[in-house]
């Protein structure tokens, strides 16, 4: 099957991912403007992104007796001060508001007699989420001139003298190719995973920490285009209950379990408790002799353990089912902890596109929303919604003084676009070529795993093995061009592997340039094992006449606001 | 990690395609539904929640420790009933009301 027919269509705003991020930025330009609005997204909103099978408590809330200050102090803390102070505070000062519209979009939140929300811990609020994306999807499906399209595949921008003017892509079912005309674009795709061999690399290969599905297709097209990206080498490593990968934070906060050794030592006040930390001290404890390593939670109650079990069924059922088939649970035996691969994330650690202060990226008119976006550490949930809302709200600001704008070519402009996707496709009777996406998946995700600071190298790396990681995703992407699929579903396959491989790039470049290991395991560099004041700016890049240019930026501090002075 | 779709109890209501957040799901010509790429599944189980019939489970590859246990689920009202059929033959019901926060 090819590729035969390209659709033109034109919309005011194009929002690319309906995921969190995205449904929100919908919600907020419907309430406020008249602005004729496409969300393309690659699955169905209803499930897709990073909440499909839900979450079980809201990780960013200013709880009582707190300011948005304190948490843009955490993430200060937690990130070692490579955090974009402007984007910190705006995203704080929503947390609360977009949590109350939830509520009254459907979300149940656990609430104490006198009404306010019953607090875990300093930042976290407790919520049944499992269907919290299906209450997502219903409000903006019933919202008037939205266009929702489902499993369209955006493969790539429309960019003319830096200024966004739409996208390009194609649709799994029917084969066709869109070219979509669009005064701003919202980027709503996510971080990237599977850019390194994960935790169980056979069988269950996308049984992952993040959504297998989100493959920085918003970070590669950027990038592409010349748009300047931050902090990538702030990897994110998330701490998981073993084979399972699931959460650990409801055992950890919600029973205040704390982390030890085989031998039932409490290791984490060793290394402490920041994000990084607790992922560091399981690997150092395990290569000295220690492990395995655990939360120990055989000292909870039977309500806790039953409780326990429904509230992973709300977000991850597998660890349910673990718990079950094997006769056991919480209070039975300790939870086997341990880390996963590394991800680009810009909802949990800073990596992503430089925006400023209104998510505005370094490309006019394209706007940046929840992991894609970066400078902007622990967003979570509800600060991906608070940058949906804030990048709505800058479009139609934009939009006021800029009314007149036009962008609405009457026919198609990129008459080589069936061409681009018909080339990965096979021809009837054409023999298959020697790799397949997958081989090349497999190959890509060992070089970033051996050369690149993965699993099995406890996440370290030095300046030669990056240079090699650097030669052989070169490689890979020359072969690349020699897949070819059957099926137009299967194209998506080719994309999502030149998107990872894009991004393993600038990943490696962003890793090279920060000279010193500022997080334990998120970068692990052995040539530079400590950090230093040297390192306090942001290192950024972008792609100039084909190469990665690596840049360094002054730090943000609150108070500022950050415009960008295009050159 | 993964999921199996009984195509006998399958009534090609296309459901489960439709809401796979990774598009795994294709319906064959006979109507019924097929995962087509079991080992990218993610594990999110929104179309074994999806499905009116329960005609499909989900289970442990046994890379992740599974021993064959299936789990499947039924919605009725703001109720979901989870069952776990287990390897040994015992089944056993947890039931969560949608209407209730989670304690943790």
């Amino acid at each position: 099957m090819k590729i035969e027919e390209t659709k033109l269509l034109h919309t005011d705003v194009l929002i690319i991912g309906g995921g969190t991020a995205g449904c929100y930025g919908a919600l907020t330009l419907r309430k406020h403007s008249d602005l004729s609005i496409m969300i393309a997204e690659k699955a169905h909103i209803k499930r897709s992104g990073c909440l499909a099978a839900g979450v079980n408590a809201l990780n960013a809330y200013i709880v009582e007796g707190r300011t948005a200050d304190d948490y843009v102090n955490y993430q200060l803390k937690d990130a070692n001060c490579i955090v974009r102070e402007d984007l910190a505070i705006t995203m704080c000062e929503g947390l609360n508001r977009v949590t109350a519209e939830l509520e009254k979009l459907g979300l149940v939140i656990l609430k104490n007699p006198d009404g306010t929300y019953v607090a875990r811990g300093n930042r976290n609020i407790k919520i049944n989420g499992e269907n919290i994306k299906p209450i997502l999807a219903d409000a903006v499906a019933s919202l008037d001139n939205v266009t929702i399209i489902n499993r369209l595949v955006i493969t790539d921008y429309i960019v003319e003298n830096n200024t966004i003017l739409g996208a390009v892509g194609f649709h799994i079912d029917t084969g066709i190719a869109y070219e979509i005309r669009a005064k701003y674009v919202i980027i709503a795709t996510g971080g990237a995973s599977g850019l390194y061999r994960p935790n169980n690399p056979g069988f269950s290969r996308h049984k992952m920490w993040y959504s297998p599905f989100n493959t920085g297709a918003g970070y590669a097209m950027g990038i592409r285009h010349g748009a300047e990206m931050t902090t990538f080498e702030m990897r994110f490593i998330a701490l998981r209950c073993k084979d399972t990968i699931a959460p650990t934070g409801t055992i950890a906060q919600g029973v205040g379990a704390l982390q030890v050794n085989s031998r039932g030592e409490v290791y984490e006040t060793k290394y402490g408790i920041t994000t990084s930390e607790r992922v560091y001290g399981t690997v150092k404890e395990n290569i000295d002799g220690h492990g395995p390593c655990y939360l120990e939670t055989t000292n909870i109650s039977d309500e806790q353990n039953s409780d326990l079990l429904k509230a992973y069924l709300n977000m991850a059922p597998s660890q349910t089912l673990r718990w079950i088939e094997n006769g056991t649970g919480p209070k039975a035996e300790n939870v086997e902890i341990e880390g996963t691969e590394p991800y680009i994330v810009g909802g949990h650690t800073a990596s992503g596109y430089w925006v400023d202060t209104n998510r505005e990226t370094t490309i006019k008119n394209l706007y940046a929303a929840g992991d894609v976006a970066g400078g902007c550490p622990q967003k979570y949930v509800t600060g991906a919604l608070v940058e949906g809302e804030i990048a709505a709200l800058a479009i139609i600001e934009k939009e006021k003084h800029l009314g007149t704008h036009i962008n609405s070519h009457e026919h198609l402009q990129n008459l080589a676009l069936q061409d681009e996707y018909n080339q990965y496709l096979l021809s009837p009777g054409e023999p298959k070529p020697r790799f397949s996406v997958y081989d090349l998946e497999e190959a890509m995700q060992k070089v970033m795993d051996t050369y690149a600071g993965g699993i099995s190298t406890m996440y370290q790396y030095t300046t030669k093995q990056l240079e090699k990681a650097e030669q052989e995703i070169s490689r890979i992407e020359e072969l690349v061009t020699q897949v070819k699929v059957e099926a137009v579903r299967e194209l998506v396959f080719v994309y999502e592997l030149k998107e990872r491989l894009t991004v393993c790039h600038v990943l490696i470049a962003h890793l090279l340039g920060r000279k010193e290991t500022r997080w334990h395991t998120f970068g692990e560099f052995l040539d530079y094992p400590e950090s230093s004041d040297a390192g306090l700016h942001y290192v950024n890049s972008k792609l100039v006449d084909g190469r990665i240019q690596v840049l360094e930026r002054p730090l943000v501090k609150r108070g500022e606001r950050y415009e960008h002075s295009y050159s | 990690m993964s999921i199996a779709i009984h195509k006998d109890k399958c009534i090609g209501c296309k459901r489960c395609s439709i809401v796979c957040p990774g598009s795994l799901i294709v319906i064959d010509d006979d109507k019924k539904a097929r995962i087509a790429y079991p080992r990218d599944c993610w594990g999110c189980v929104s179309c074994v929640k999806e499905c009116p019939v329960s005609a499909i489970d989900f289970y442990l590859g046994a890379d992740m420790g599974g021993r064959g246990s299936t789990m499947t689920v039924s919605s009725e009202d703001s109720y979901l009933h989870w069952h776990i059929q287990k390897y040994d033959g015992t089944t056993q019901t947890i039931t969560i009301d949608r209407r209730e926060s989670n304690q943790y």
